[in-house]
């Protein structure tokens, strides 16, 4: 029978399991995580997981029953250390070898440090799994001041889970405004005063210079600007790396991200890879590009699946993403760097809005606030090449469903 | 725990036990019936967990939400009356024997 191993125990990789079953693969499979969890939905974690408004089981991505019914052997809590790529073995950190025909690196992503002095502290956290996710509710119980550094998606999203529940929260942010990677300017300074009418101390423009402490827990961070602000409890959300050691320490071309082709194989016809980790190209936006996304990992995870089974799915879809803080629904589709202009459709005071964003004549990509009817619309506009004008964009009384 | 029925668009049916607090979309989901993606994971983000709920349980339900309403006008099915998302309608006891019918497509 043929052995498939699955390095990688999250979105990517329970999609490709569930597509290789589906797809009618009856090989030997293999699934190997790190974590001791075996996939789940990572993004509740800094948002209903994290205020305590979901447990812990239903983060799960497909229920315990699953790998049991479909015959996935799971070993968790193991590290994949090494590849042998001439005798297709992947090596654990016990020490043991697990033998291959077909290979999925579906390895992630992982937090990047703060490298300043300090950064080593109790009470310094990072959210990207489960057991973070745990260690920062547990941490901050009865702690009140909660010092957010990076105020990207998950900074963000944890500064308004805190809000939620009570606490103290000051945002740092180093560039001059918020989510500045993945959002206008305008949409930054939507949420900056999101932020700061739901209480939150936003900072933009402000460095972390050092983080100091008491009895080796953390107290207070110096900034750039020469002040120190106390802190009980320090969330550290500013970036993510793709974890290709694995794959480039066997000889696959990484370049901020493994290197895979728009079927998701890497240049090993024994080796496909989905999700944050890979580096990809998109024909529709035509380029590569690595993302990190849901969307991202489930529709790669598809064409690695099919990669897999002999088949060739193309991998080619306009990226979406979305964000919930506070009572605010982000959503976005295409990616808006590049973009000429942007229009306003709707009214940001009234928390329903959303930006079109144009290159030339076209449309590029959309961010929407609680105007889900915009996002989904811009999904099919987008796909399909079809742009509003930007009078029809700015109007709306204008449907955007008739150009559809 | 009530017993709910899913009927996929092919006419396949299953009825399972649906835990209390759980949501339509978690049912499907942890009974690996195909037919609800659920891409977002549940937040009323994604619109891949259309489904047409037994109009005489409608009633039972809350209504739905402005944004769920927004959602389900472009899902990929054609949405109808009784058409909601299934992680917006959480399971409790009195929705013992609804039938949920599954749409032909999510995406």
């Amino acid at each position: 029978m043929q052995k498939i191993v699955v390095v990688g125990a999250g979105h990517a990789s329970g999609q490709l399991l569930d597509s290789l079953r589906r797809g009618g693969s009856d090989a030997h499979i293999t699934l190997v995580g790190e974590e001791s969890w075996l996939p789940y939905q990572r993004p509740p974690l800094s948002k209903k997981f994290l205020s305590g408004e979901l447990t812990v089981e239903r983060l799960a991505f497909r229920p315990k029953s699953f790998y049991e019914k479909h015959d996935i052997h799971t070993r968790l809590s193991c590290r994949a250390v090494s590849i042998d790529r001439a005798a297709q073995t992947v090596s654990l950190a016990n020490g043991e070898a697990l033998d291959y025909e077909l290979l999925a690196l579906t390895t992630g992503g992982r937090v990047r440090k703060l490298t300043v002095p300090g950064a080593g502290l109790t009470g310094v956290h990072y959210l990207r799994g489960i057991d973070d996710a745990l260690g920062l509710q547990a941490d901050w119980q009865g702690r009140d001041k909660v010092c957010v550094i990076g105020g990207g998606f998950v900074g963000l999203e944890v500064a308004a889970s805190a809000r939620r529940l009570g606490k103290n929260v000051t945002v740092i942010e180093m560039a001059d405004r918020l989510m500045g990677r993945a959002v206008s300017p305008a949409m930054s300074g939507y949420f900056l005063g999101l932020h700061t009418r739901n209480g939150a101390h936003v900072m933009c423009s402000t460095g972390v210079t050092e983080l100091v402490g008491t009895h080796g827990r953390v107290s207070g961070i110096h900034l750039s600007d020469g002040r120190e602000i106390p802190a009980d409890v320090v969330v550290v959300g500013i970036g993510v790396l793709p974890n290709q050691e694995l794959a480039r320490e066997a000889g696959l071309a990484c370049d901020n991200g493994i290197m895979v082709d728009e079927f998701a194989r890497t240049r090993d016809p024994k080796i496909v890879s989905a999700g944050d980790c890979t580096n990809h190209p998109n024909s529709l936006l035509g380029r590569r590009l690595r993302l990190e996304s849901v969307h991202n990992a489930l529709e790669q995870a598809k064409s690695a699946a099919a990669s897999l089974m002999g088949e060739q799915l193309v991998y080619a879809q306009v990226p979406w993403f979305w964000s919930d803080q506070y009572n605010s629904k982000l959503q976005m589709v295409g990616l808006s760097q590049g973009s000429d202009f942007s229009v306003q459709r709707g009214n940001p005071e009234e928390d329903k809005f959303s930006l079109f964003y144009y290159r030339g004549n076209a449309l590029i990509a959309i961010d929407s606030v609680n105007c889900p009817g915009d996002h989904m619309a811009g999904k099919k506009l987008i796909a399909a090449g079809i742009s509003p004008s930007p009078g029809q964009a700015a109007d709306p009384g204008f449907p955007l469903k008739s150009l559809l | 725990m009530p017993k709910i029925t899913l009927i996929q668009h092919s006419g396949e049916s299953y009825t399972v036990e649906a835990a209390d607090g759980a949501t339509v979309m978690e049912v499907a989901i942890d009974n690996d019936i195909d037919g609800i993606i659920g891409e977002c994971g549940g937040c009323c983000s994604c619109a891949t967990c259309h489904c047409y709920i037994d109009p005489a349980f409608l009633d039972k339900i809350p209504p739905r939400g402005d944004l769920e309403t927004e959602m389900l006008e472009f899902a990929s099915s054609e949405a109808k009356v009784n058409s909601r998302l299934a992680c917006q309608v959480e399971i409790t006891d009195e929705l013992e024997g609804m039938v949920v019918i599954l749409p032909e497509t999510q995406l």
